[in-house]
């Protein structure tokens, strides 16, 4: 423990930059990031289009300059598009939606860690746009923020798909927050503290936490699903059932923004991913980028260290939309409820006691038999998710038993409405 | 259940997500890195025709430029959409020749009777199929137009050659 602090005293910055240095840097920074988060947002959406046509044997997009200019052209055809606006939509909420939607994926950027800070002469610059001390219950805070974006477009469209879309999203967004929230108070409990370099840092010098905790990454992972609406949890959009769901009534560059929006939250959610269970920054196997001095060099590698986590989990989240089908409501409902928060509130509850009895053996925080005892927690309860729980009632298919007691609820919550089959009287 | 479902307890192979989840991810994956891509690029490559296509007509023209057609009026007879308007003619030595020679291809129903009775092989069904237009007037082709095709021609069933070997 005391070796570890140590070590974190060194990486804290010594010679705070001046204010007029700090404000040019976060304005380079700030113009920096939007520019390359847009343009990879951008590319993204070529790149989805290609994957998707490599898994199913297509070629993919190759007209628009062998494919690379598509983004562009979808640009400016969004551009030119006509403007549609339904004859009974409330405008004003009409036209804020997506901007609500938009907004809150570019803000939760502001607290990720990118890079490790960077000495250069005139003080270290971190390598974050808002070093805050809250960075982890700012990120909550927002998340929650996005579905505003999504439930306003589907109820001032005045639709009755964008109104279903728009009420399956907020029951989704508001069930798997909880499970999203619950899973990272085990980080939080490693860390012991909020800000995201700290848990950075905690990861470099101890175990990333993907190793101490599996169980969490497994419950984020799919709540960060189930968040970003995107397949197997695209029900607020389910094109078969409600046509493109909140954003049926949006044409052109209003589309586009929610297009743009959902990209953003992946590229968003994969980050956290990345920084929260993945070490952020940090390069694998060595300590020499955690350490002074922060050269530009170190920046940079641990820049390209962090883009190639990020990416890998966005590609993760292509790759589970072209193999996944859509989950049912009631499945999807269930897994959120029954399964996801129920195990992340044991899983704090095994956590917790798992590194109260090994401080007490007297364990070091980052020392070998510390994290090997986490491990076994995880190995374990993988284990009994994966062969014990997962039989089918994990999400129930079609086919699966409905249990006798539920379904003597269901007979009892339907029986009085049920029309009766013939008329009661002669009339 | 009182449906009287016959529920079957299956083995966990069969019922676990997470392993139909991973195998189809493998599928996926393995798809995506060796793709077995069976798109033809349209405007660029093209799949080959049968030899036997009956698709918009030609005129076969003789050596000095003129149609072979001598208006002997069978093709439009023997048309069962009735889409071959002719009205021959004759010049001074005798010899007969389309005045009009008309087919409208909307109304063509590519049957290839024409070609099949045609006594002089002009007129012929092509092994061509890129026949938009912007009008329906468009689809009319005159003698002239029929005549300048270049596509080639179909070649029509043979009883000594059934399969077309």
């Amino acid at each position: 423990m005391n070796h570890a602090l140590a070590l974190l005293q060194i990486v804290t910055p010594t010679s705070e930059p001046s204010f007029l240095v700090w404000i040019i840097f976060t304005a380079v920074k700030l113009l920096a990031v939007f520019t390359v988060y847009m343009l990879g947002v951008a590319l993204l959406t070529l790149a989805e289009r290609k994957i998707s046509a490599w898994m199913q044997d297509r070629h993919g997009p190759n007209r628009v300059g062998k494919g690379w200019l598509q983004p562009v052209a979808d640009g400016v055809k969004n551009f030119v598009k006509e403007e549609t606006y339904p004859a009974a939509a409330n405008l004003p909420l009409f036209i804020l939606a997506p901007v609500l939607s938009f907004i809150p994926a570019l803000i939760t950027w502001a607290v990720i860690p990118f890079a490790s800070p960077w000495g250069s002469r005139w003080g270290v610059i971190e390598m974050v746009l808002a070093p805050m001390p809250v960075g982890f219950l700012f990120i909550l805070a927002i998340s929650s923020v996005g579905v505003y974006g999504i439930v306003i477009a589907g109820w001032s469209s005045n639709n009755k798909y964008a109104l279903l879309g728009g009420l399956r999203s907020s029951a989704q967004m508001i069930s798997y927050e909880i499970a999203m929230g619950m899973s990272t108070i085990p980080v939080l409990l490693l860390a012991g503290n909020v800000s995201m370099s700290k848990i950075i840092n905690q990861q470099a010098f101890e175990t990333w936490n993907v190793l101490n905790l599996t169980v969490a990454f497994i419950i984020f992972m799919i709540a960060a699903f189930a968040e970003t609406n995107r397949l197997p949890f695209d029900l607020p959009e389910a094109e078969s059932e409600l046509i493109t769901g909140y954003h049926t009534e949006y044409s052109a560059m209003k589309f586009s923004m929610f297009f743009i929006a959902e990209y953003a939250n992946m590229v968003t959610a994969s980050a956290l991913m990345a920084t929260l269970f993945f070490g952020g920054w940090d390069i694998p196997f060595t300590l020499w980028d955690n350490l002074a001095p922060h050269t530009g060099l170190k920046t940079l590698l641990t820049l390209g260290s962090f883009a190639t986590k990020t990416l890998f989990f966005v590609f993760f989240f292509m790759w589970i939309r072209w193999t996944l089908p859509r989950f049912r409501y009631d499945q999807l409902m269930s897994l959120g409820w029954k399964l996801l928060l129920p195990l992340s509130l044991g899983y704090i509850v095994a956590v917790a006691s798992v590194v109260v009895m090994l401080d007490a053996m007297g364990f070091e925080r980052g020392s070998f038999p510390f994290h090997l005892g986490l491990v076994l927690l995880n190995v374990a309860a993988v284990v009994i998710l994966f062969n014990i729980i997962d039989r089918g009632r994990l999400i129930s298919p079609a086919y699966s038993r409905l249990n006798r007691r539920d379904l003597e609820k269901l007979r009892a919550v339907s029986a009085p409405h049920r029309a009766p089959l013939l008329p009661e009287s002669g009339d | 259940m009182s449906i009287g479902v016959k529920v079957v307890e299956r083995p966990i192979e069969q019922v676990s997500y997470v392993r139909a989840t991973l195998k189809g991810l493998t599928h996926t994956l393995k798809h995506m890195l060796n793709p077995e891509k069976v798109t033809t690029q349209y405007p660029e490559e093209k799949e080959s025709i049968s030899k036997r296509w009956r698709g918009t007509h030609r005129m076969l023209t003789t050596e000095d430029g003129k149609a072979k057609c001598v208006g002997c009026g069978l093709c439009p007879s023997v048309c069962p959409a009735n889409c071959i308007k002719l009205v021959p003619g004759e010049d001074e030595q005798g010899n007969r020749y389309p005045l009009v020679f008309e087919i409208d291809e909307f109304r063509c129903i590519f049957c290839g009777y024409c070609q099949e009775v045609c006594p002089e092989e002009a007129i012929h069904v092509g092994r061509h199929y890129e026949n938009a237009e912007y009008s329906r007037e468009g689809f009319v082709y005159d003698l002239e137009r029929l005549m300048a095709q270049t596509h080639p021609v179909c070649e029509m069933w043979d009883p000594a050659d059934p399969k077309g070997e």
